[in-house]
């Protein structure tokens, strides 16, 4: 699966794709670091938020190899993780967002 | 490998997956899901006789109002054990890791699962969790409750809660893979004809308990990863103090353990929808209500959580949202109960042991199911949360429905596991042992949940007049356990003098008893071609004659 990705797709080796992506994830791992130096309130935990997802991401295209799987199975794994992601950060902020009191 | 010529004298020595290969290794190696089934069989049961030792003290302990037995401490950690031993290392992988691991390729129509190693991996994985939750136990164990909620989890206890923590965790790994086997080979391994249709209900509930075991034990074991940083780097997670919040522990922990106990009880549900037909000698009522209802409850299951939750402060329009949506997960249960009814009603019912554990599921789960009613109605909730009433729900349903399921599923499918038959009379004798033991143990806990005795306490010295039904229970409490040993001690004792079993005692559908008893390696001497629908009950009882004619 990995060959035909690899040769289906680009042109570079998959190895330099993999050191890519690895590159990346390091360089965002060193945004997050120095953002959470800076003063944006409330925005620091968005914008933390917002690199992780983009290295979850990445890790789950490039290194478990969905970016370009061929079978529906794999898709359908993912769409139903993400739906499970939602539904549970859906109704646990909806607790937060209605308390009454505090 | 190679298939034996026939020669005469090898029909008693037929090669079977037990009799291939010899030696301590060629079980601890193999990759057959038949022998991976029993390389859990027996490490379940051995859980199980150590989960039972800490209720059998429990109950002990509770015999007299007085705390005299055992410390407080002490009873903190037993129950604990208890709950965790049962939960994570007996009823979680019990029926799938065993019947579903033995099954599920046969009846599909395949060689084996699809990732055999991974499979024998996830066996691995679980005699780790277990051994490092053994050491746990023998070196101090821990006080938290299977539940293990912060603050008390992250800040205070002084029990030694990470390492039951990295034994779940580990114990949590080799659940999720026995689930992506189960749905790869579902998904891929069928044998041509098999459709999604003629699938057996056992196949239908299994996969449903593996999207469930993938999408939700992630999750649990996040938590405990969580809990377990907060309390080793003080991260602010759970604490307020740090910005955490606590409350937030229970939202992570029940999304896993609500749908975790449909993990439990799906598969015995899918037990009971196999033996149901075959003792009825008629086609399930509804196949497709049996089989959406299971993906049903994975899907819904996922929604109602915060039912465990109603008096931990969350925001009243969270309850009023939970307790709508606890009722309507009831409903793919309901219609199952139903179908399984319609499926008896005009059968010619025989009264054998698995058929005799069903009706013990059927009862015992709709009491445990009408209870949880009872439980996610707000008002009742509030009253009584935290008594026995809850311990007594869960009971029927864990105990009363899936141990019920897991214990008929053993006795049906065992003539093809062991290739030998039990004694019958024996059999019947347990179920009916097991049956009153369990109502005489839990049916006392409703009533004193609704009286108000409240659940993990040791010492109710300060309302004695609780005593007359806590001894009930415990009494019940030891008929239970004999009614447990018993098949256990049949089930050994005709491994080696029990009477050799045909291929299919039982005369019952399903591709697992066209081949022999026990099964040869690869399960089928030659792929099988399905062109049946299941449960195909009338065309296996038509006299041979109409078979000839068959056009009306
Ligand atoms: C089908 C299998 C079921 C199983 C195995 C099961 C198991 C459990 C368990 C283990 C608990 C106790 C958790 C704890 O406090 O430690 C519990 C509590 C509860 N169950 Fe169930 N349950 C099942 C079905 C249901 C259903 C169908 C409903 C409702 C529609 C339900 C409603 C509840 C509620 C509301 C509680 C919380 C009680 C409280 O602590 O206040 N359960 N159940
Ligand atoms: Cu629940």
């Amino acid at each position: 699966m990995a060959e035909s990705a690899a040769s289906g797709h680009s042109k570079s080796s998959p190895l330099k794709l993999y050191f890519g992506v690895w590159a990346t994830l390091l360089v965002l791992t060193f945004v997050t670091y120095r953002v959470a130096y800076l003063e944006l309130g409330p925005f620091n935990s968005v914008v933390a938020l917002v690199i992780a997802s983009i290295k979850a991401t990445l890790v789950a295209l490039f290194f478990m190899h969905v970016w370009h799987a061929s079978e529906k199975l794999t898709k359908l794994v993912i769409v139903a993780a993400l739906f499970f992601l939602l539904l549970l950060l859906g109704l646990t902020m909806a607790d937060y967002a209605t308390r009454t009191w505090s | 490998m190679g298939m034996p010529t026939v020669v005469p004298q090898q029909r008693f020595e037929r090669e079977t997956y037990l009799n291939k290969e010899y030696g301590i290794w060629s079980w601890l190696l193999t990759t057959d899901h038949k022998r991976i089934a029993l390389l859990y069989l027996i490490s379940i049961t051995f859980f199980f006789f150590i989960g039972g030792f800490f209720a059998l003290l429990i109950r002990l302990e509770l015999l007299t109002p007085a705390g005299d037995l055992v410390q407080a401490d002490t009873y903190n950690k037993l129950f604990t054990q208890h709950g965790m031993v049962m939960v994570f290392f007996f009823l979680i992988p019990s029926i799938p890791a065993t019947l579903g691991n033995f099954l599920v390729p046969m009846m599909v129509g395949a060689k084996d699962l699809a990732f055999p190693r991974i499979n024998l991996l996830s066996w691995y994985l679980y005699i780790i969790g277990g051994i490092i939750m053994l050491h746990c136990m023998l070196t101090g164990g821990v006080d938290t409750g299977w539940t293990f909620y912060v603050p008390f989890s992250s800040n205070f206890t002084n029990t030694k809660f990470v390492e039951a923590g990295i034994a779940i965790f580990i114990a949590g790994f080799s659940s999720i893979l026995t689930g992506l086997n189960f749905v790869v080979t579902i998904h891929r391994m069928r044998a041509p004809g098999m459709t999604w249709s003629r699938l057996p209900l056992f196949i239908w509930a299994h996969y449903a308990t593996s999207i469930i075991q993938l999408l939700g034990t992630p999750v649990v074991a996040i938590t405990i990863v969580l809990v377990a940083c907060e309390r080793a780097l003080h991260l602010g997670i759970f604490d307020p103090k740090l910005g955490g919040d606590p409350v937030l522990f229970q939202h992570l922990f029940w999304f896993y353990s609500h749908p975790a106990v449909y993990i439990m009880i799906l598969p015995a549900m899918g037990v009971v929808t196999e033996i149901i037909p075959c003792f009825s000698r008629k086609r399930i009522f509804g196949y497709q209500f049996v089989a959406l209802s299971s993906i049903a409850i994975a899907v819904f299951g996922f929604l109602v959580w915060a039912h465990h939750m109603f008096v931990a402060g969350i925001s009243v329009y969270s309850a009023l949202v939970f307790s709508f949506l606890s009722y309507a997960v009831a409903l793919p249960s309901a219609i199952k109960v139903f179908n399984w009814t319609a499926t008896l009603y005009k059968g010619s019912i025989r009264y054998d042991a698995p058929m005799l554990y069903a009706f013990g599921f059927l009862g015992l789960f709709t009491i445990g199911g009408l209870s949880g009613l009872f439980l996610a109605a707000l008002g009742i909730n509030v009253h009584v949360t935290d008594t026995y009433f809850v311990v007594a729900h869960f009971h029927y349903i864990m105990v009363g429905g899936a141990v019920m399921g897991y214990l008929g599923g053993m006795h049906f499918w065992w003539p093809k596991i062991s290739g030998k038959l039990y004694p019958e009379g024996w059999a019947r004798l347990a179920a009916l042992i097991v049956f009153i033991g369990f109502n005489l143990t839990f049916f006392p806990q409703f009533v004193l949940g609704y009286l108000g005795m409240p659940r993990r306490y040791y010492d109710y010295s300060h309302m004695p007049e609780f005593q007359v039904l806590n001894v009930l229970s415990t009494a019940g409490a030891t008929v239970l356990g004999v009614g447990y040993l018993l098949p256990m001690v049949y089930f050994l004792w005709s491994m080696r003098y029990g009477k050799p079993a045909s291929d299919n005692p039982w005369n019952a559908a399903g591709l697992e008893w066209k081949t022999a008893s026990p099964p040869p390696t690869f399960n089928f001497d030659e792929e099988p071609v399905v062109t049946w629908e299941a449960y195909n009950y009338d065309e296996l009882d038509a006299p041979p004659q109409a078979q000839e004619v068959t056009v009306a």
